[in-house]
C-alpha cells in the first residue's frame, strides 16, 4: 500500500529544515510537518535517514530524501510546473549552486564560531563572518534578491541568516551586519523576512532567543 | 547552446576534485585544454577565475569560469546532454536527488578523513583515527552501493555516474594511503562490493591517465605539500 503525500521531518529552530518548508510553500505543496526532539529522535526519522540521522528529511509518497540543499533542488524538479526556484540557464544554475555551497561551507562555520566563542576568538570569527557576507553581498548588486527580482535558490538556502543572525548577535553580544559595513546584505535581510513564505514559517523570536541563549551557555561552560 | 566555446580546465594532477571533472569530460568525449597549476604559486588566471575560493578545479567554458567540482560536474552534465552522450546524473528527479545526497555524503565524510590521514594527523593515533573514520564512511557507502545498484557495476544508472566520479576522484590518493598504512583502505574483507567497484573504476576508459596509481610518486608529492605553507590546506583542500 503506497504511502502518499508529503511529510517533512524537521525541528522548529532549525534553519536547514525551514528551507524545505519555504521551497514547498513556494510551490504551493501541502505537507505534514513532524517536529523532532533531536535529543530523542523518532524511529521514523532514523528509519528514513539512517546514514546521517539528521533533519530535515522529506518523504514524498513514501520515498525519503535528506540534505536540505538536495531536497530544495528535488522540490524544484518534482513540481517543475510551479514557482521556479533554480535559474533556468545552466551557467546561472552553476553560479547559484556555487554561492550556496560557499555560504554553507564558509559562512555557516563562521557564524557558528561567533556563537560558541568569546574574546579574541570571537572577534576573529566576527571578522571571518563579515568577510564571507561581503563576498555574498557582491552577488546582490543591482538585485532585490539573489534570484533577481524574485526569491530564488540562493535566497532559500541563505535566507535563514536574515532572521537568525540578529538573534546570534543579540545572544553572543556582538554586531556583525550594519548598514555601513554591509548595506546590501542589510537591505536584503529586510526583504527576506517580508517574503510571504518566510513570514508564515519563522519561529517565534523570543523562543528562539531563549533556546540559543541556553545553547551558548552550554557551549561556553563545556569549553571552560 | 551546448558545446559552443572552448573548454579549459585548471587543475592539479592529484586533486580528487580535479580528477572527478576530468573523468566526466572523458565520459562526455569532450576535448579540453588542461593546465596544471602549481598550488604553492597559483596563476593569475586561477586567482582571477576563482577569487572566492582560489582553488582548483576551475572549468573555463568560452572563457567563463565555473567553480566547485560538484557544481562543475553538474554543469557539464546539463550542457552536454542528449542521446549521443552518457548522462552522469539520472534523469529521474528522485534518483538524481539520491545521487546528490550520496555525493554530499562522500565529500562530508570521506573528504575530511582523507585529509586527516595524509596531511593533518601529527601522530600515529591521529592517523589511525582518520583511517577508522574513512572506513566507517566506506562501510556506509558499501550499504548504499548494495541498495542502489542491485548488481550493476557502478552507482550510476547506465555506467559511471555522479557518485562514482565523486568517490572515484579520491582513488588516486587512496593508492598512497594504501602504501602508507600497509593495507587497502577499501578493504575487500570489510567492503567487498566497493573493492570490486574500485578495480572497475580504475580500469575504466574514462579514468585512464587521470586517476594516478603510482604510490611512490604520490607520496613524494605529498612530501612537498607537507613542507608547504599551511594555507594550502584551507579552502577545503584541492590537493
Amino acid at each position: 500500500m503506497a504511502e502518499k503525500g508529503v511529510k517533512v521531518f524537521g525541528m522548529w529552530a532549525s534553519p536547514m529544515a525551514i528551507r524545505v518548508e519555504w521551497a514547498l510553500r513556494l510551490k504551493g505543496v501541502e505537507y505534514e510537518y513532524v517536529d523532532e526532539d533531536l535529543a530523542n529522535k523518532s524511529e521514523a526519522l532514523l528509519r528514513y535517514n539512517p546514514a546521517t540521522k539528521k533533519v530535515p528529511v522529506l518523504v514524498h509518497d513514501g520515498k525519503p530524501l535528506a540534505e536540505s540543499t538536495v531536497i530544495v533542488e528535488y522540490i524544484d524538479q518534482a513540481w517543475n510546473d510551479g514557482y521556479p526556484i533554480m535559474p533556468a540557464d545552466p551557467f546561472d544554475r552553476a553560479q547559484a549552486r556555487f554561492l550556496a555551497r560557499f555560504a554553507e561551507d564558509k559562512c555557516n562555520a563562521a557564524l557558528f564560531a561567533i556563537f560558541v566563542a568569546t574574546g579574541e576568538a570571537q572577534r576573529k570569527a566576527v571578522h571571518e563572518a563579515q568577510q564571507c557576507l561581503k563576498t555574498l553581498e557582491t552577488a546582490l548588486e543591482g538585485k532585490r534578491f539573489f534570484g533577481g527580482d524574485a526569491f530564488g535558490y540562493v535566497d532559500v538556502i541563505v535566507g535563514w541568516i536574515a532572521y537568525w543572525l540578529p538573534i546570534i548577535e543579540e545572544v553572543s553580544g556582538v554586531t556583525v551586519v550594519t548598514d555601513e559595513a554591509l548595506p546590501l546584505m542589510n537591505a536584503w535581510f529586510g526583504r527576506v523576512v517580508d517574503v510571504d513564505v518566510v513570514k508564515a514559517t519563522l519561529p517565534p523570536r523570543d523562543k528562539l532567543v531563549a533556546l540559543n541563549k541556553a545553547r551558548r551557555e552550554q557551549f561556553l561552560s563545556a569549553a571552560a | 547552446m551546448a558545446g559552443s566555446g572552448e573548454l579549459k580546465l585548471l587543475g592539479a594532477w592529484t586533486s580528487p576534485f580535479v580528477i572527478r571533472v576530468r573523468v566526466v569530460l572523458n565520459l562526455k568525449s569532450l576535448p579540453y585544454e588542461y593546465v596544471e597549476e602549481n598550488l604553492a604559486s597559483k596563476s593569475a588566471l586561477l586567482l582571477g577565475s576563482n577569487p572566492v575560493r582560489k582553488s582548483v578545479p576551475v572549468l573555463l567554458h568560452g572563457g567563463r569560469p565555473v567553480n566547485e567540482s560538484q557544481v562543475i560536474v553538474q554543469y557539464i552534465d546539463e550542457v552536454w546532454s542528449g542521446a549521443d552522450r552518457p548522462s552522469v546524473l539520472p534523469s529521474d528527479s528522485y534518483e538524481r536527488a539520491v545521487a546528490r545526497f550520496w555525493a554530499a555524503y562522500v565529500d562530508d565524510k570521506v573528504g575530511p578523513a582523507w585529509l586527516a590521514i595524509l596531511f593533518l594527523s601529527k601522530t600515529e593515533e591521529e592517523r589511525a583515527e582518520g583511517v577508522e573514520r574513512a572506513v566507517a564512511a566506506l562501510e556506509t557507502l558499501e550499504g548504499a552501493f548494495a541498495d542502489c545498484t542491485k548488481g550493476k557495476p557502478f552507482f550510476g544508472v547506465d555506467g559511471i555516474g555522479f557518485v562514482d566520479v565523486v568517490l572515484g576522484g579520491y582513488l588516486g590518493w587512496f593508492t598512497a594511503i594504501d602504501k602508507l598504512i600497509g593495507r587497502r583502505l577499501i578493504d575487500p574483507a570489510r567492503t567487498p562490493l566497493l573493492a570490486a567497484w574500485e578495480q572497475r573504476f580504475r580500469t575504466a576508459e574514462a579514468a585512464k591517465g587521470v586517476v594516478p596509481n603510482d604510490a611512490d610518486k604520490l607520496l613524494a608529492f605529498r612530501e612537498t605539500l607537507l613542507g608547504a605553507p599551511l594555507d594550502i590546506f584551507q579552502n577545503r583542500v584541492t590537493l
